[in-house]
């Protein structure tokens, strides 16, 4: 799109107002832009999100990104993929790092979807 | 491991025992002791931090007690060659020269890798940024603060398509600081928009967690663009969205820099388009910190151009503010930084601030009524009014599908060659997810939606106790990988270059051990492309490998052309086969000074022979030029082509303390022959024992003069210092055997 400088035209509603006035404008503006934005972040995840939570229980980045993978190729990533280490380890009674690496090895896999059949517990 | 100033950091020492590494501290650091004044030297600064414990004052310091006040804004200076051992090495100079923002630019590609990069690999115009080489160099850095006594601030990046990753990795190994914008990813990286904000709210909540400052992207729109200081109001824009959304997040705003670039340089009228927008941004984000980047937009390869333009941008730091300095490496114009251009930057920042200490005490921003208060107030409608439209078309994605950022018209004038990226495409795209109702994360700094109520409300408040604590607060569970790639890896690059290492063993070097390169600056009296051709053939027949000229500049087209010639050498010299004379001992100005304060000194002094120089004996005598005269020795010079019986004669008739002749015609040894005859003849008139008996010249040495009869020699290069150091102290001496 090309468009000649109409600054003079469009700043008529903004002409009135004062310094103060105008600094609100500017910063009500940005709030309105990023709010939805926010609220994609608060609602949504992604590989990177997920393998970043598997890092932080304790797995280096080689396991997490054989996790997260698994996990999206499964239709679990929904879930978090943190919790389905959780989940699973609950169940099977066994230390987080331990079932973490049983899904890095593939294994155990058939074992994570019906625990979360019927959604939240 | 401790650092001692006259030792070189051992890299090999650094490596050991890396697995078991944990930082030291953890958050951002800003300088201690600002906003007070501070007596530092003969002078009373406005404007310091406290000084450093040691560390390397600029080169006129020496006339000033050696003081080395530093600025209040930390200094950055960014560090990346490739090859992080290397840059380890530079990040302790530049910490010595004032820099306590030592940020590592990334190997190129890394935006794009889905995962961290671990081991040591090299990089290409940056380093691969990974879990070892980022310990490596904190633990460097642990160690080289405790040595400046200034913590410093590491830095690298949080973008990409692995940002929260990274971003925990940065929280997990103590990084200070961080680039962190969306906007950069899809922007210059084209990675999907949607990806890049989702990935972005949770690196930044991680990055709130570790109190790791934040700095935005905004400046690179300046970069990209074609008219850059059009870019203006859309860059405020940038930097709104970036802040807002962080705050949203939880980031506290003085963890939230601006990068903030002026928009032009000379021969622009760059102060009068850069000045307006600096008040402008300053204005609106008052809340916010200014991280003070350099223009490189408008850098060429000349290192002096760039610093002059850098020096421009430093004023309009001090006239308005800035929390970080940021310095662009005046080379950058030519090649990946070396290490003594980091040193310039660095050094350029702090003389400036030095020099402007309390300027604006003086001097004021004319803020009303005039042309800086109308540009200042028209640069913020223009932003609201591009916000404005933004809002009006459908939003933040619908604007950059729609081109509206980094156009080159001027705000609301669109020229239609801004950037596009479609919301369904780029790097990434649809791999976002939507959280399911039992979505749940059991870890701390998380963002979102994270159904932990599921499995008691007594761990909503602290997720992360679900699993005995995450990482965050429990660092023996992070799993560290060593190295990868057996060939691409630190040991085996050390390997490489052992002979250097810990021997006597010596290559020049730019930016890695024994790279071999040299810089040769000349002149040659003709065109520039026939003194580009010429330079090569000069490097070559000078037995130089890979030249490349890297700077050149027209004298006049006809007349002569500036020459900047890179090449290799491919030997090294061993230390221990040079002949290194003992190094002159000198008194500090005000010992001497005291000395013959106590007690008066005489000398006479002339050029001896049948010899018309006189630069010689005037360079080590006269005042203006850093003589004797200047200590307040009493100096009777008496010319040129003087006999060695004439000016002992006149020494016993002042009853002198000490002779000095000058002696540069050497044909036939005639200096040494002069130097015998002048110490016999004291001996006849009884005064050899006496007077003091110097002689000096280009081709004179201390050992052979001494062998004739004098009592000492100075050759090429010697100061009035070295002199009045050796009269004083030899008059102490005859003083003593009396």
């Amino acid at each position: 799109m090309k468009r000649a400088d109409d600054f003079q035209e469009r700043r008529k509603k903004l002409a009135d107002l004062s310094e103060d006035q105008l600094e609100a404008r500017f910063w009500e503006l940005a709030e309105e832009l990023v709010d939805p934005i926010v609220d994609l972040g608060y609602k949504n995840t992604s590989p990177s999100i997920e393998r970043s939570v598997l890092l932080r229980m304790g797995f280096s980045s080689v396991e997490a990104k054989s996790i997260v993978d698994n996990a999206i190729d499964r239709g679990l990533i929904g879930k978090g993929v943190g919790h389905i280490v959780y989940k699973l380890a609950d169940k099977k009674n066994m230390g987080i790092r331990e079932t973490g690496l049983l899904l890095v090895e593939g294994e155990a896999w058939n074992e994570v979807k019906p625990l979360f059949e019927g959604g939240a517990k | 491991m401790d650092l001692k100033p006259n030792e070189k950091l051992d890299i090999k020492e650094l490596l050991k025992d890396i697995e078991n590494y944990r930082p030291k501290r953890r958050g951002w650091h800003w300088r201690e002791g600002r906003g007070e004044k501070r007596q530092i030297g003969k002078f009373e600064y406005y404007e310091t931090s406290e000084n450093l414990k040691q560390s390397q004052p600029l080169p006129a310091a020496k006339y000033f007690e050696n003081i080395d006040p530093q600025p209040q804004p930390v200094i950055t200076t960014e560090i990346a060659s490739g090859r992080f051992e290397d840059d380890i090495r530079r990040m302790r100079m530049a910490a010595w020269h004032g820099a306590d923002h030592l940020m590592v630019i990334r190997t190129a590609g890394q935006s794009h890798f889905e995962s961290l990069i671990e081991g040591t690999p090299q990089g290409v115009g940056g380093i691969p940024i990974t879990r070892k080489q980022v310990r490596v160099q904190r633990k460097a850095l642990d160690l080289i603060e405790e040595e400046v006594g200034r913590p410093i601030n590491y830095h690298s990046y949080v973008s990409g398509v692995a940002g929260p990753e990274i971003a925990v990795m940065f929280a997990e190994e103590g990084v200070n600081g961080a680039h962190q914008d969306p906007q950069y990813n899809v922007l210059y990286r084209n990675i999907n928009m949607i990806r890049s904000f989702v990935d972005a709210a949770e690196a930044k909540k991680i990055m709130t967690w570790a109190d790791i400052a934040q700095i935005d992207g905004a400046h690179n729109a300046n970069a990209t663009a074609r008219e850059a200081w059009k870019v203006m109001p859309e860059l405020m824009v940038q930097h709104a969205i970036n802040s807002i959304f962080s705050v949203k997040v939880g980031m506290k705003k003085g963890n939230i820099c601006l990068s903030t670039v002026p928009p032009t340089a000379p021969p622009a009228p760059s102060m009068r388009l850069d000045l307006p927008y600096a008040v402008a941004l300053r204005d609106l984000f008052r809340e916010y910190r200014m991280r003070a980047q350099q223009n490189t937009k408008y850098m060429e390869s000349s290192a002096r151009e760039a610093t002059v333009t850098h020096v421009l941008n430093l004023l309009i730091s001090q006239m308005t503010s800035a929390d970080i300095q940021s310095t662009i490496t005046p080379d950058e114009g030519r090649n990946v930084p070396w290490h003594i251009y980091n040193i310039e930057a660095t050094d350029t920042a702090k003389q400036v601030f030095n020099g402007l200490d309390g300027l604006m005490t003086m001097i004021q921003l004319k803020r009303h009524d005039s042309e800086l208060g109308d540009t200042v107030r028209e640069l913020k409608e223009r932003a609201i009014l591009f916000m404005e439209e933004m809002l009006e078309i459908g939003g933040y994605f619908k604007a950059v599908e729609d081109g509206f950022f980094v156009d080159s018209g001027y705000y609301p004038e669109r020229n239609g060659d801004g950037i596009v990226r479609k919301i369904d495409g780029g790097v990434g795209e649809g791999t976002v997810y939507e959280r399911d109702t039992d979505y749940m994360a059991p870890v701390t700094a998380h963002f979102g939606y994270n159904n932990i109520a599921q499995y008691g409300e007594e761990y909503v408040e602290n997720p992360s106790k679900l699993i005995g604590g995450s990482t965050l607060e429990e660092p023996d569970k992070i799993i560290f990988i060593d190295e990868l790639d057996e060939s691409d890896n630190v040991n085996v690059r050390l390997e490489e270059v052992k002979d250097l290492i810990g021997t006597t063993k010596l290559k020049p070097e730019m930016e890695w051990l024994g790279d071999g390169i040299i810089l040769l600056t000349m002149f040659l009296p003709t065109d520039v492309r026939t003194a580009e051709f010429a330079a090569l053939e000069i490097g070559k027949r000078m037995n130089l490998h890979d030249c490349e000229v890297i700077h050149r500049e027209i004298m006049q087209e006809a007349e002569g052309t500036r020459i900047e010639l890179k090449g290799k050498v491919d030997f090294s010299i061993d230390t221990s086969e040079l002949v290194i004379p003992p190094k002159p001992e000198i008194m500090s100005d005000d010992q001497i000074r005291e000395d013959i304060d106590n007690k008066p000194m005489k000398v006479v002094a002339a050029t001896v022979g049948e010899d018309e120089h006189s630069v010689g004996i005037r360079e080590i005598v006269d005042i203006k030029h850093g003589g004797i005269e200047g200590y307040g020795i009493e100096c009777h010079i008496l010319g040129t082509s003087v006999s060695v019986e004439k000016l002992l004669d006149a020494a016993i008739e002042i009853n002198a303390d000490a002779v000095l002749t000058s002696t540069i015609i050497s044909h036939d040894d005639i200096h040494y022959k002069n130097m015998k005859k002048l110490h016999e003849y004291a001996i006849e008139r009884g005064v050899r024992d006496k007077m003091i008996f110097v002689a000096g010249g280009t081709q004179v040495s201390n050992e052979t003069a001494v062998i004739n009869g004098m009592d000492a020699g100075f050759g090429r290069g010697a100061k009035g210092s070295q002199v009045a150091t050796f009269l004083v102290k030899k008059r102490r001496e005859m003083a003593n055997e009396d």
